[in-house]
């Protein structure tokens, strides 16, 4: 087994690199295992304007700098990992990663963040690239002057749309619903532009085309009718899912799989603590899983201390 | 002029681009912008740099107008998503992707390909 950290954070976005900033900074020695690339979803946004302090950036330099303290502070990052077993329960808790290495603290710190949800229907896999896409900033400019579909209906899909008619000559939003969950604003902007059409109470139920997308089968839900429906490109804007299933085991979730705490962000296992996206809550911003990842991280040093206090104690005696 | 804020080395033209991949057996190449779909492949990239040393890993910006060698080859034909990302075998493309790739993604190429 290697060493035992003070503290272990699993994630690296917002809220895990604040956690590893403030525990590193009071001197615990702290590992940061993060399963994908640094920044989670900050670093999908493309201009952060409400970040206090900071006048405009983008999410990837805010990641960047974040990840850059952390390291100073003396905390240990490692990305792209796979947890294969999580082993929580006891005094000393650990992690044992799928190429045989094992990492141990006496508090850890979750913070797994979210990902993109995705459609799993026919044709997602073959078109991602090649007509599917989920970032707007990114792919925008591959679809001038092309007919597109966005789906979704909250803040993220109308804002996106009305950002995509910079470049598509058409841009259909395709909801589920027959109204939005976005804000009012929102959808005023997206209604009262004249390259946005909408279909509402409807789904995506496949994806067509010889090697790139040409079409989308498109179903409406209370009649059950479906129909080809021709397009370029579909950008996919669904909301997030929590990247939690395998922590199913190991502490309490809601049945959205969120995690559910205290208001010491500590989950229903002593010692592990939880901050981010995943937790379960109203909102999630920057600075919110910024406000948790600190919250945490000063709680599970507390937890440390006490935890050090007895082992010293126990010695003594 | 570079154009990407990696710890990877930059591309910056067409005929530095042609000697890496005459001069060494395994190159992958990603071509992007500092944008979310991106930085998840650079960062992965960079890790595996560091484990395998016989393939040579580099970026090349995709608003370089030199990176048209890499936006008008017949493989990125249909690639609608950033980054593109080539895999060079022998100085000929062995493998191209679009969009973001996780690690184990690139991975299985790198295994495929890279890895007799």
């Amino acid at each position: 087994m290697d060493d035992i950290y003070d503290v272990m954070i699993l994630g690296a976005g917002a809220a895990g690199l604040t956690a590893g900033i403030y525990t590193s900074r009071a001197k615990l020695s702290t590992v940061i295992l993060n399963q994908g690339a640094t920044g989670g979803q900050m670093v999908l946004t493309n201009e952060v304007a409400n970040y206090p302090g900071v006048k405009t950036t983008r999410g990837y330099n805010l990641a960047a700098i974040m990840k850059s303290q952390a390291k100073e502070f003396g905390c240990k990052i490692k990305s792209n990992v796979r947890i294969q077993n999580y082993d929580l329960g006891g005094k000393i808790k650990s992690v044992e990663l799928q190429d045989g290495r094992t990492f141990s603290a006496y508090s850890v710190i979750v913070a797994p963040g979210g990902r993109p949800r995705s459609l799993q229907i026919p044709g997602a896999d073959r078109f991602r690239g090649a007509g599917i896409s989920f970032c707007a900033t990114c792919d925008g400019e591959f679809f001038t002057q092309k007919e597109i579909v966005v789906v979704g209906g909250g803040n993220s899909a109308l804002e996106e749309a009305v950002s995509l008619t910079k470049y598509a000559k058409k841009v259909t939003i395709v909801h589920q619903f027959d109204h939005f969950q976005a804000f009012e604003h929102a959808v005023q902007e997206a209604k009262s532009n004249d390259k946005i059409d909408f279909i509402m109470e409807s789904a995506l139920v496949e994806f067509g085309g010889e090697e790139k997308l040409d079409h989308v089968m498109i179903k409406h839900i209370p009649t059950g009718e479906t129909r080809k429906f021709s397009t370029d490109g579909v950008f996919l804007f669904i909301g997030y899912l929590p990247n939690t299933e395998d922590l199913i085991n190991h502490i309490q979730l809601n049945d959205r799989g969120e995690i559910v705490t205290n208001s010491s962000l500590q989950t229903s296992t002593p010692g592990v603590f939880a901050a981010g996206d995943t937790l379960s809550k109203q909102y999630r911003q920057i600075t919110t899983a910024v406000a948790d990842g600190t919250i945490a991280a000063l709680n599970a040093a507390e937890y440390v201390a006490k935890i050090k206090d007895k082992s010293i104690m126990a010695y003594a005696s | 002029m570079t154009m990407l804020q990696t710890a990877l080395h930059e591309i910056e033209t067409a005929e530095e681009l042609r000697k890496i991949i005459d001069e060494h057996e395994n190159v992958m190449v990603c071509l992007g912008r500092m944008g979310p779909m991106c930085i998840p492949v650079y960062e992965a990239m960079e890790e595996l740099e560091e484990e395998k040393d016989h393939i040579k890993f580099y970026t090349m910006a995709f608003d370089n107008p030199e990176g048209s060698i890499i936006r008008e080859d017949p493989a990125c034909q249909d690639f609608m998503g950033l980054p593109f990302t080539m895999y060079y075998k022998n100085g000929k493309v062995a493998h191209a992707t679009s969009s973001i790739q996780s690690m184990e993604q690139i991975k299985d190429v790198l295994e495929k390909h890279f890895e007799n």
